[in-house]
């Protein structure tokens, strides 16, 4: 009974940290069509540049995670400018090859700049946020880790539901040439779907970081992972990414624990045929609305 | 000069560098007016309308030659961002709400050209120039009938204040009924708010109906101007566009088959 708790609550974690980054995969997908293969690459930037600002600079640890929320968000807005925007209107496959592009040059600087060794942060989360109700024993970065992808997940659910620029991301990704008739900044709304996608991903490098320890390859592996994630949810859902999230975290750990570590990276994809056979958009994918 | 509120200068509009649609199409449309551009399918109306909004660019085509000013200052080839905020805003086409996003987020969306000003009071005289959407404003807009989606995208158009409001046929694809209520509201929208108004119709009836001055449009250019009065009058018009022989009487079938030989101004 322990066990199944603990891999439980692993689950859960793991795979809210999963919906959160496949959720940055999932805005950029919906506003402009792109398949981003850079993130991963992104979501590694989050907590190379998280572990720089922490040990070399040696900012406050809650400084340092705001600084690095702006810089991800920063390099986000970068990208689109200076990659996607004069590939505005190119056919698609030019842009997700380029995206493949980003992610190949991240990975390079990154190996550049810290090698493929292991790092890990510092400690800075306090003992007490951890949980310790009898047989249940959750460790303080689990807690962290839900924490934070609740908060976020509600912001970005507000945003999108209530605010006007909300609305104007929803409406491109609705209906483009309309957005454009009506004024929409449709190269904005690109831009920020970028730059908050690129935020999402480095809070999820961040505490994805904090669990595993940072290394290159492993941390820009996990960007991959959206890939059953986002396609179990529904590729254009920011809720269902949340849910596919959350399934792959919980099938990930229970076929880790229950049957083999070996198997755990495999599971979640005979799954996800599954799931495909009976719903191919994805559990929450878009149905098109179509009135005849 | 002065009252000339959009001024079309014998534009060319070629799209993707090799098809041209528009060849020296000029027209001028006065501050509060209300002009109706006719012609059958592939004249150039809706070209027309996209050359003056900047919809053109996303779609590969260019104003070659030619200028169009509005208030006087030139606005072709702009990005649709900059003519919109201008005051010129074209209600598309057939329809084209954002099917997943409620009546009332739609309306929203029209005030992007005015991000962050307050929009409550534009809200409330939508809903007093279309009751209908009231009761709808929190259903998905996919889910809405045709008429209600008509009402939606001008009403959409009006969150945005604008001073010149280009429709493309308002009426497509509507009953009767719907199209005189959508009219009547146009003409509404013109008298109360001073909205300057360019319809694109292939209703001419009703077009020429509230409409003060009206161009035709064949192949590209136009080929009849006048006051709609004068236009309903026309005994060419009233046989190619309100459906009636030159004598008012209905038309046999060879006369229809003449209509081929025969439409032919220029």
């Amino acid at each position: 009974m322990d066990f199944f708790v603990q891999l439980l609550i692993n689950g859960v974690s793991i795979g809210f940290l999963y919906g959160l980054s496949a959720m940055g995969f999932v805005m950029i997908f919906k506003s402009s069509s792109v398949l981003n293969f850079a993130h991963g690459e992104i979501l590694a930037f989050g907590a190379f540049l998280f572990l720089a600002l922490a040990t070399w600079a040696q900012l406050p640890i809650a400084l340092a995670f705001v600084v690095t929320l702006a810089g991800a968000f920063v390099l986000g807005f970068v990208i689109e400018r200076i990659f996607l925007r004069p590939l505005i209107g190119e056919p698609l496959i030019q842009v997700i090859m380029l995206t493949v592009g980003l992610a190949a040059m991240f990975k390079g600087g990154m190996l550049l700049l810290w090698g493929g060794n292991l790092y890990t942060y510092p400690e800075f989360l306090p003992e007490g946020l951890g949980i310790h109700w009898g047989i249940v024993q959750v460790p303080p970065v689990y807690v962290a880790a839900v924490l934070i992808g609740s908060l976020f997940l509600l912001m970005f659910g507000l945003f999108f539901k209530f605010s006007s620029q909300g609305i104007y991301m929803r409406s491109v990704a609705d209906n483009q040439p309309a957005a454009l008739s009506l004024g929409v900044h449709v190269r904005r709304v690109f831009a920020l779907s970028w730059a908050i996608a690129a935020m999402v991903a480095g809070i999820s490098g961040i505490v994805l970081g904090i669990i595993n320890g940072i290394n290159v390859h492993e941390l820009s592996s996990i960007g991959l992972k959206v890939f059953p994630v986002v396609i179990l949810g529904g590729l254009d859902s920011i809720g269902g990414a949340i849910i596919g999230g959350l399934i792959i975290g919980l099938l990930e750990t229970f076929t880790g624990g229950y049957l083999s570590p070996s198997l755990r990276d495999i599971v979640p994809y005979i799954a996800l045929v599954f799931i495909l056979l009976v719903k191919p958009y994805g559990l929450f994918g878009l149905v098109e609305i179509e009135r005849v | 000069m002065e009252s000339k509120q959009l001024v079309i200068n014998n534009i060319s509009v070629v799209y993707s560098d090799v098809i041209q649609v528009l060849k020296g199409v000029s027209l001028s449309v006065e501050q509060g007016q209300i002009v109706s551009l006719l012609g059958s399918n592939g004249a150039g109306k809706t070209t027309t309308l996209k050359a003056v909004s900047g919809l053109l660019k996303p779609e590969n085509g260019e104003v070659t030659e030619g200028s169009i000013l509005f208030d006087g200052l030139p606005i072709h080839n702009q990005s649709p961002e900059t003519i919109t905020r201008a005051g010129i805003i074209q209600v598309l086409e057939g329809r084209q709400p954002f099917k997943y996003l409620t009546i009332e987020e739609n309306l929203r969306v029209g005030t992007a050209t005015r991000w962050g000003k307050p929009y409550r009071q534009d809200l409330d005289k939508v809903y007093h120039y279309f009751p209908a959407l009231t009761k709808r404003r929190k259903t998905l807009a996919g889910y809405c009938s045709g008429g209600e989606m008509q009402m939606l995208v001008i009403g959409r158009a009006l969150m945005a204040h604008p001073r010149l409001l280009l429709l493309d046929e308002p009426s497509l694809g509507l009953a009767p009924l719907i199209v005189k209520e959508i009219f009547q509201i146009i003409e509404r929208i013109n008298r109360e708010d001073g909205t300057t108004i360019v319809l694109v119709e292939q209703n001419a009836n009703m077009a020429l109906q509230i409409a003060t001055y009206g161009y035709v449009m064949e192949n590209g250019k136009i080929v009849m101007e006048g006051g709609a009065g004068d236009l309903r009058e026309n005994p060419d018009v009233k046989e190619f566009y309100l459906g009636m022989g030159a004598a008012g009487t209905a038309k046999s079938y060879r006369d229809v088959k003449a209509y081929k030989r025969r439409k032919r101004w220029l």
